[in-house]
This record gives C-alpha cells, structure tokens and sequence, in this order.
C-alpha cells in the first residue's frame, strides 16, 4: 500500500520589542540570570499584566504578511498549569478568539507553486528558563518569562518533508521581512514544534498524530519527519498500531525516540484572563499597520531585478534573507556594480555562511569590509583569488581587509621588472611548454601561467602576467 | 473626649489648627492598640516604629503648610494589601514570612498623603470567608459582643475601626467582605464601582470582582478616603479613566424627590426579623425626607451567589497557583519529586475554606464542565447586570439590608460552608454586577448593629454618598460598642 | 453525589494539593453539596444569553513599548527559600 503523511508545524517566535509584553522589562538576550525581572513577570501577589502595544501591531504585522484575517474583537485567556519556569502557574495565551486567522503562505516544490494554510496566529508569554547543569536541583532564570511570542500554526497541508523544510524557511523570511522577530534558532527566538501522522494515499481519514520535539533546526525537522514517516509506515506494514505520543528527535543517532510521558494528561482550564481587556484591531489601525509594512520577498526580488539589473536567479537567491537582501542594497550603495557583489554574497559568503551554520548578521563581515576588499581587487592591489583568501579570514576574525593584505604580505606582485625576472626564470625552467606553446598548443600557455602564479604565492597581476608572458615567448 | 475617638474630619481640624501634633495623635492610636487588641485580635502587625516615623514626617508636613486631607491620619491596611518592607501574610500560612518589595497603588496614594500606617489588619485567609475565623493566625471578635465574629473577609479592618484601633482602614470587597463585616461591626464601608480603585497591589482573589474600599466612622470620612484612593491607574488595565469628582461635595442633606428602590428579593432568603424590621425603619426615615420609594424588582437575584461561588472560585484557583514556594511563600521539607513538592506545600499552606474553593473552582474549569459552571455562571452574570440596569431604569438608588443576620456567634457556622456562604446572599449581586454599594449602620436588633445597603449605578458614588450621608443626620445613629471600653 | 471521590482525587491532583483519606471523603461530601447548591443554576435557560467576562466594557488598554529598570535582583530573591548563582532553585528536573 502507498502512504501519505500529514504534517502540522507550530512555530513560536519571539517578536522584537524593546520590553517584555505585560511590564517594562527588557527582553535583552543573554543577561545575568533575573537581572530583567520586576514584581509582574516575577508573579508576585496583587501584581498586574499590562499589554504591550508593539505586541499586538507586531502580530498584526505578520498575520497579513501572512494573508490572515484580522480579528476586530480578540482578548486574552490564561492556560492553566504547574511548572517551576511559570511564574503564575499560568500562561496569558490566546485560547478561542486568536489575533489572526485563516492565512496562507506560498511554497515552491519542483518548480510549482503550493498553497500552505496557517490556520492561526496569537500573542503570548514565554516562560523562564531552567538551567540544569547543577547534580542537586535545577536553577530558574525569569529573564525570558514574559517576552513576547507569537505562536503560528498551520494548518495540515504540508505532506512531505520537503515541503516542511520549504515552508519553514519562506515563514522564517517573512518574519524577518516584517521585522517582527530575528528568528535565531540558535537563541530560542524561533521554535518548532510539528506533528506528523500517515494515512493510505486518497483516504480522507486522519492517522494517528505523533508529536515531535527537540527540533533545532529547519533540517532537524526535515530529518526527524524523514525518519519518523518511514517508522511509522513501518509499524503499519507489520500490522502494528501507532501509539499517539510525543517523540524526541535525537540528532546524534538520527532518530526519534518515545519521551518519557507524563502520566495525567493536560487539562489547561483555560478561561478569559480577567485582569486584560479585550483588543479590538478596527479598520484604521489595521490600515495603518499594513501601511507601515516594509517591502515584501516577491516585490522586492522584482526591484532587484529592474533596478541593479540583477539576473532572476541572482535576486531569488538574494531576497530570499532579509538580511542578505539588506547586505546587498548597503554593498552596492557604496560600490555600484550590482553583479559582482552578488556574484560574491552567492559565491564566498554563501559557502563560509553554509559551512558555519551562521546568519548574515552573526559574522564580523560588514558591507563597508566587503566593499573595502572589492576596490582591493580594482586597483589592482590583490587578485581576485587572493581576495577569497582574504575573506576568509575576515570572516574568521573581523579584520579590515587591508590589514590582512599588509600583514600576510599579500599584496600583488604589479611591478614589471619584478614580475618579468620571474616570467624568466619559469620561461627558463619549463622548456617543454615553451615549445609546445610555440608548436600552437594555447594550452601550454594555461600551465605557464599557473606556475608564474605557484612561484608567486598567487600575488602576480593577472594581466600584467598574460602580457609578459607573451612577450617574452614570442622573442 | 479621646483622641482615637474621632472621625478623619475632628483629627483633621485638630491637626490642621495645630492643636494636637501627629506624634501625639499616633501614640494615642498605639496605645488604645495596645489596650484593646488582646480582645479584639483585629491586628497582624503592628507597625510601631514605621508609624512613629511616618508620624514626624507628617508633622513636618503640616509645619511647612502641605496638609492634605489625610495628611498624619492613622490608618490600618487589610492584610491582603501590599506593603513594602511590611509583611503581607494574606492571613495564611503560604504567607506567613512574605515581605513584599512593593507598595500597591493605594497604599501609595495614602502615603503620599501623609497617612500613617498603624498595621495590617486580620482577615478570612486570601479574603474567603464571612467571619474571619478562616484566618490561619488567630480569630478576630466583634467589638459588640466578643463571642461573635466582626464578619469578613474584611473583619479585622471593621471591628478596628469600630474599636477605635485606626481613625480608618482598608479592606477589600469580592463578595461582600466590606459591606457585611461593616454591618456586622456598625461602621460604614463601601465598595467602591469595579474599576474605579486600582487593584493594582491587592492579592488577587477573584480579579473580576475584587475591590479596594474604607471603612470609616461616618459618611463624610468615607468620602474624604475615596477622594484620595480612587483614579486611574496605568498598572492596572481594568482600572478606569474617568474625571475624579470631589466626594464631598455629595455630603447634602437634601434627597427630595430621589427616587429610591426597594427590592422585595433583599427581603427573602432567611433574613432575621430584627434586621428587617430595622431596615424598613430605615426606609420610612427617606420616606420622611421626602424621597420616593419606588417597587423595584431583581429577579434574578438568587442566582447571584450560586453564580458568585463558581466565578469566585474559579478565578481564585488560578489566582491561587502561583502558591509553591519556589519565588516567595512557604515550601514543602520532605517530598519525593517536583510534583510532590507542590503538592506537599501547598496543602501544608492553605487552610480548608482556601483549598476548598480552589478544588471547587478547578472542577468548574475542567475538562467537560466550563460550559456546565464557569461558562453558565457568566451567563447568569449577564441576567444578573441587566436586571440592576432595568431597575435603575426606575430608581436612582437601591436601598436594603447588607446582611440578613446581626453577628453571628464565634463558630457557629464554621462546619457549615454552605450556611457561611449565605452571609453574602444581599453583597455578592453587587460585585457581580461591577456596582457601587455603602454599607452603613441604621440601628441596633439585640444590641447589635444592623447595617442599610445603598446600591448605586456605575460610578454613581457621589449619589450614594448623598443618599448615605442624609439618612445618617437624619437617623443619628450614635450607639457605640459596649463590649470594651468605648469611649467615642 | 453530584461528585464522585474518584473525581475529587483527579480534581485535587490537577490543582496540587494532597488531602488523606478521610480528607478526601469530606471534600466529596461537602463539595457535592455545594455543586447541589450551584446546580441551581440550571434551572434557567441560558441558551441566548451572552456570557460577561468584563462587567466593565472596555477595551485596548495597553502601555508602550519602553523600558522600565528592572528591580534589583537581590530584592526579586529575597523571599525566596532556596537560591543560587542568582537563581531560585528547585528539585532536579531531568526533561
């Protein structure tokens, strides 16, 4: 029998405000454990929430960058239960009247456009943080219990894990775009949860669901989805039952393993929080918001193409991070030669990028650097494959470019009279090519060049090269 | 005549004239204190040595001629209130060593006037009770008759005002637990509109019905109090902006052609013939001032506490979660693992009456029963504010008995929850309804207070007041508490 | 019973408290009692009747996005009963 799978994905985010979503604490990332606490996100007796406005533009923001509806009456509730990193014992959630709903965000799978729901968007509070490294209890950080999260759920559409990977990534440059949250994984700023079940394709009955948990990465959930549809059309093959439970991906041996379940099932009790009015989002504010929208993905890889020039491929690519798009605009304000940045952020940046899992925004490297190492190469100071060299290493270390030039010594060899006593003396010491090369193989000429540039450490001038070799050849 | 005798607006001539110093006032409140509380037990704490302190600050105060109205005026706050640096025990024992970092808002507003703390006062453990005798440290007794209880959960702000422990005090009302302990005690107490005093600092009971109020010796005290601790507050969402109204300027005798509501449901349910012979009394005296008394209806009215008790509770048991002593508050010993501690703690800290309504209100939220309970209370709810505002269509006030009994006996009730909860059948419709009601005395039945309900429409205090404050000149109720030495 | 003992221990453990046996029993009793009590409720028909949650109607209320010092971290612990490295502590928690 063939299966399908069916895939939900539940993303929090933490959205970018200056202060905590019901007091005035900073939602700073990274400080000394309950140095951003107060008496309202401590819980403390008689304290009250007082929602923050920037929270709610902000979920409005990306419910339509989302294709949402906006909700003109919404209010908040609390999800009641226990944990040591809840100060209240409850949640201030969005439980039956959500901010946003019913939206959609496009996808691409093998060149088609697919339509994905996400079937809700609400505002709520984070929880604090538990460290563990201690053998006899546990410590409890409140720096992160109220910062504001949004929580988005989509709706069932999303049948492979593909399409889990894709629709990941276009949310994760939504968000971006709209500003609403940096969407770190690294910092918990982006989190995902995603339950998947199986079902004989063309049924419309649903499997059973099995949660998955412990996703650090948008690949992390690809893996795990992988892994745990072919598990579960395992179990079905061989007669068996799956078991409706929550699962935890274990990265290292690329698994899915049962969590240890709690034995008393959830049971949240929640209800209107009687300490927050309702939020009414009408026309005008809803317009105002959309106004302050900033220029989105699609609209914007158009721009890149009609302004700079920039072939389609190149702007899909360029536009497809903020962050990346933003490096760009900064590079070629300075230095007006649209393809050759781009050429550089899709080449080198890319690669280094890819290799140390890192954003855009986490290395040294600044638009102002990169532009510095594109006038090296157009004066002539080094050669373009000595500059890879020296990106590299102004991605591992922030250095100028310059300095690094000056320190490795690697500066290109542009003086005449230097560079034609090397020619010379590689002319002297490959004979063989000499002749080839007057016997009309262009090859030989290749190789000749390569050694010029061995003997040179790579800092010859290129050109400078081509010319004295062939003069000196065709004496 | 005694110092602690007199009323907010005597002590405030004296100490404006400079006739008497703060100092001096104060040390008279912490004597008449020390005098009388081995017999009343109304206090928790006692704060001695901040009073004296505040008391020199206030006097300096008057010296550079920035009196205001309570400026060096001894007061005593209910023990659920928040005070910094003074321990908040909620009356439990979850509380019993917590010391808050921060002041409530009302307490704010009456520092920055110059009041002078004297203590916290004693209450039914997280304001659940009738009687304060659910307090987890001792039981307070009524100043009338020392075998009865003050009422509650505000009872030992009441019974400190009515023997003269404080020149007035604080209390907090969710079901009643300003009006009826006032009643019960013979002083005046109101509960102020939903949404007119923050709430900000007050540990929540139940948060849609919680609120701050005074208690005082007569009506122009409370309306010198409410002038100071009403006002919006931008650390509590619920609470309103509205234009602050001088109280005062409601103390007039004139109530002619008012038209005053009576219900026939405030009569009902075991109300004691004393009591509403009293109170019809009472309406005959507004019949004399030439008010009209006008037939009302609430027919929903006794559905407002079976309604209460579910909303009551449930709230509360959110509320009441925070409880497990990992941030403030007591903390299991011995426990097996992290569900055991909270478990453990939380029983080892909260009284039966607490942990009963906790339970009750759990249930209602649960899995297959919200929209049996909570969901169906909150209908009732919406009955319940209807049926005030058709009446109000017809009446500008609604006036009955606070209480259907006088006080009852020290332990008379405490096995019954049930017969305890109906000590609030005429208060909780006003919580429910979000409505302003005054509780203040209007006779004696067996030697004991009874205490007259004016109801009023949202944020219609200044008209409760004036309905108050003439039927007090009129009435001249004078009758002081036999049971100590109550000289007034 | 409008209650079972059964749902009484159920209710108890999803509001953590711990009562003994013979708690227990008083507990079902009592509560059975008062949800008779509440029970009175049903004698009317709610069916088109709006619930109140806010008996106040009013909506966004909210505060700015800036902020506020926090308070000092030795006073947020001070009623703490057990604390380390800044931190209120707990029982080890293995998740």
């Amino acid at each position: 029998m063939k299966y399908e799978a069916v895939i939900g994905l539940e993303v929090h985010a933490e959205l970018l405000t200056e202060s905590k979503i019901f007091c005035g604490c900073s939602t700073k990332f990274g400080s000394e454990p309950n140095t951003q606490v107060c008496p309202v996100c401590l819980g403390l007796p008689g304290t009250l929430p007082v929602l923050n406005k920037k929270v709610v533009e902000y979920a409005v923001r990306a419910g339509l960058a989302l294709n949402c509806t906006i909700a003109n009456f919404s209010k908040m509730d609390r999800k009641n239960y226990f944990y040591p990193d809840l100060p209240k014992a409850y949640q201030i959630s969005q439980y039956d009247l959500p901010l946003c709903s019913n939206g959609y965000l496009e996808i691409e799978i093998d060149g088609q456009t697919k339509k994905i729901g996400i079937k809700r968007i609400h505002i709520e509070e984070d929880a604090g943080k538990l460290l563990h490294e201690n053998t006899d209890g546990s410590l409890v950080d409140y720096n992160r219990a109220g910062v504001p999260l949004i929580e988005i759920v989509s709706e069932p559409d999303i049948s492979t894990p593909e399409e889990a990977y894709q629709y990941l990534t276009k949310l994760k440059s939504i968000l971006e775009y709209t500003e609403v949250s940096d969407c770190k994984m690294q910092e918990g700023s982006l989190r995902v949860d995603t339950n998947v079940s199986i079902r004989p394709v063309g049924s419309k009955e649903l499997g059973t669901k099995i949660e998955l948990k412990n996703l650090n990465s948008f690949k992390a959930v690809q893996k795990a989805l992988e892994y745990e549809i072919k598990r579960q059309i395992k179990v079905l093959e061989e007669s068996g039952t799956i078991i409706q439970e929550t699962r935890r991906w274990n990265e290292s041996k690329g698994i899915t393993e049962p969590m240890r379940t709690k034995e008393e099932a959830h049971d949240y009790r929640y209800f209107p929080e009687p300490d927050l009015v309702p939020i009414v989002v009408t026309e005008e504010w809803k317009e105002e918001i959309r106004q302050s929208l900033p220029e989105m993905p699609h609209h914007k890889r158009e721009r890149f193409i009609s302004e700079y020039g920039l072939p389609e491929y190149d702007a899909k690519i360029i536009t497809s991070s903020k962050k990346m798009a933003d490096f760009f605009e900064k590079c070629v304000a300075e230095y007006y030669s649209p393809k050759t940045v781009s050429n550089w952020l899709m080449g080198e940046f890319s690669r280094l990028l890819n290799e140390t899992g890192k954003e855009i925004d986490e290395v040294p490297v600044t638009p102002q650097m990169l532009v510095k190492l594109l006038k090296l190469i157009d004066n002539g100071v080094i050669s373009g494959s000595i500059a890879k060299t020296v990106f590299e290493e102004m991605f591992g270390t922030g250095k100028e470019p310059e300095v690094i030039v000056e320190e490795k010594g690697l500066k290109q060899i542009a003086n005449e009279n230097e560079l034609r006593e090397i020619i010379k003396k590689v002319i002297d010491e490959n004979p063989k090519s000499v002749e080839d090369y007057k016997n009309g193989k262009e090859k030989a000429m290749g190789f000749l060049v390569g050694q010029v540039m061995k003997a040179t450490k790579g800092k010859a001038n290129p050109q400078l090269t081509n010319q004295i070799l062939k003069e000196e050849l065709s004496k | 005549m005694e110092l602690y005798s007199l009323t907010i607006h005597q002590l405030k001539e004296f100490l404006h004239k400079k006739e008497v110093s703060v100092l001096e006032v104060t040390r008279a409140y912490l004597e008449r204190i020390k005098e009388v509380e081995p017999q009343i037990d109304a206090l928790i704490t006692i704060t001695e040595e901040f009073a004296l302190q505040r008391a020199k600050e206030a006097d300096e105060k008057i010296k550079n001629g920035e009196a205001k109205d309570l400026t060096g005026i001894p007061v005593i706050i209910k023990d659920n209130i928040s005070t910094e640096g003074i321990r908040t025990t909620c009356s439990s024992k979850m509380l019993e060593n917590y010391v808050p970092p921060y002041n409530a808002t009302v307490v704010e507003r009456l520092l920055e006037e110059g009041a002078v703390i004297l203590g916290k006062s004693n209450l039914d453990e997280f304001a659940m009770g009738s009687s304060t005798e659910n307090s987890a440290f001792k039981t307070t007794k009524n100043p009338w008759d020392l075998s009865r209880v003050p009422g509650g959960s505000s009872g030992g702000s009441a019974a400190a005002v009515a023997a003269d422990e404080a020149a007035f005090a604080l209390g907090s009302d969710t079901g009643g637990s300003i009006r009826q302990p006032a009643s019960l005690c013979g002083v005046v107490g109101m509960k102020p509109t939903y949404g007119l005093v923050s709430r900000y600092g007050l540990v929540a009971f139940a948060s849609s019905l919680d609120q701050i109020g005074p208690f005082t010796k007569d009506v122009t005290d409370c309306a010198i109090v409410l002038n100071t601790i009403i006002g919006h507050d931008p650390m509590d969402s619920t609470s309103l902006k509205i234009d602050k109204p001088d109280y005062t300027s409601y103390l007039k005798e004139d109530i002619k052609g008012l038209k005053i509501g009576v219900a026939k449901e405030f009569f009902s349910t075991g109300i004691e013939k004393g009591v509403k012979e009293t109170v019809q009394k009472a309406i005959k005296v507004f019949e004399d001032l030439g008010a009209d008394i006008i037939d009302i209806s609430i027919p929903y009215l006794e559905y407002a506490l079976p309604a209460y008790y579910i909303i009551a509770s449930a709230e509360a048991s959110s509320n009441l979660a925070r409880y497990d002593g990992i941030r403030y508050g007591h903390i299991a010993k011995n426990y097996e693992d992290l569900i055991d501690m909270y478990m453990t703690g939380r029983s080892e800290g909260f009284g039966k009456e607490v942990k009963r309504r906790i339970m009750l209100g759990t249930y209602a939220l649960s899995s297959g029963y919200y929209d049996a309970y909570y969901k169906k209370a909150l209908k009732v709810r919406t009955l319940i504010k209807n049926d005030f505002e058709r009446a109000f269509e017809k009446c500008d006030v609604i006036v009955g008995p606070t209480s259907p009994t006088v006080a009852f006996k020290i332990g008379e009730r405490t096995n019954d929850p049930l017969a305890m909860y109906l000590a609030d059948i005429y208060t909780v419709s006003v919580n429910i309804a979000g409505l302003p009601g005054i509780s203040l005395p209007c006779g004696l039945s067996d030697g004991l207070p009874v205490g007259l309900q004016v109801i009023g429409k949202h944020f219609d205090e200044g008209r409760i007041i004036n309905v108050a404050y003439a039927f007090e000149q009129a009435n001249k109720f004078n009758a002081k508490p036999q049971a100590i030495g109550g000289a007034r | 019973m409008a209650i079972s003992k059964c749902e009484v221990e159920h209710v108890a453990k999803l509001a953590r408290l711990k009562f003994s046996a013979e708690e227990i029993e008083e507990f079902t009793v009592q509560l059975s009692k008062i949800l008779d009590y509440v029970n009175k409720l049903n004698e009317l028909d709610t069916e088109n009747v709006e619930p109140t949650a806010h008996i106040v109607p009013i909506h966004n209320v909210f505060r700015e996005d800036e902020v506020k010092p926090s308070m000092d971290r030795e006073k947020i612990l001070i009623n703490a009963s057990y604390t380390e490295n800044g931190c209120f502590k707990v029982p080890k928690i293995i998740e």
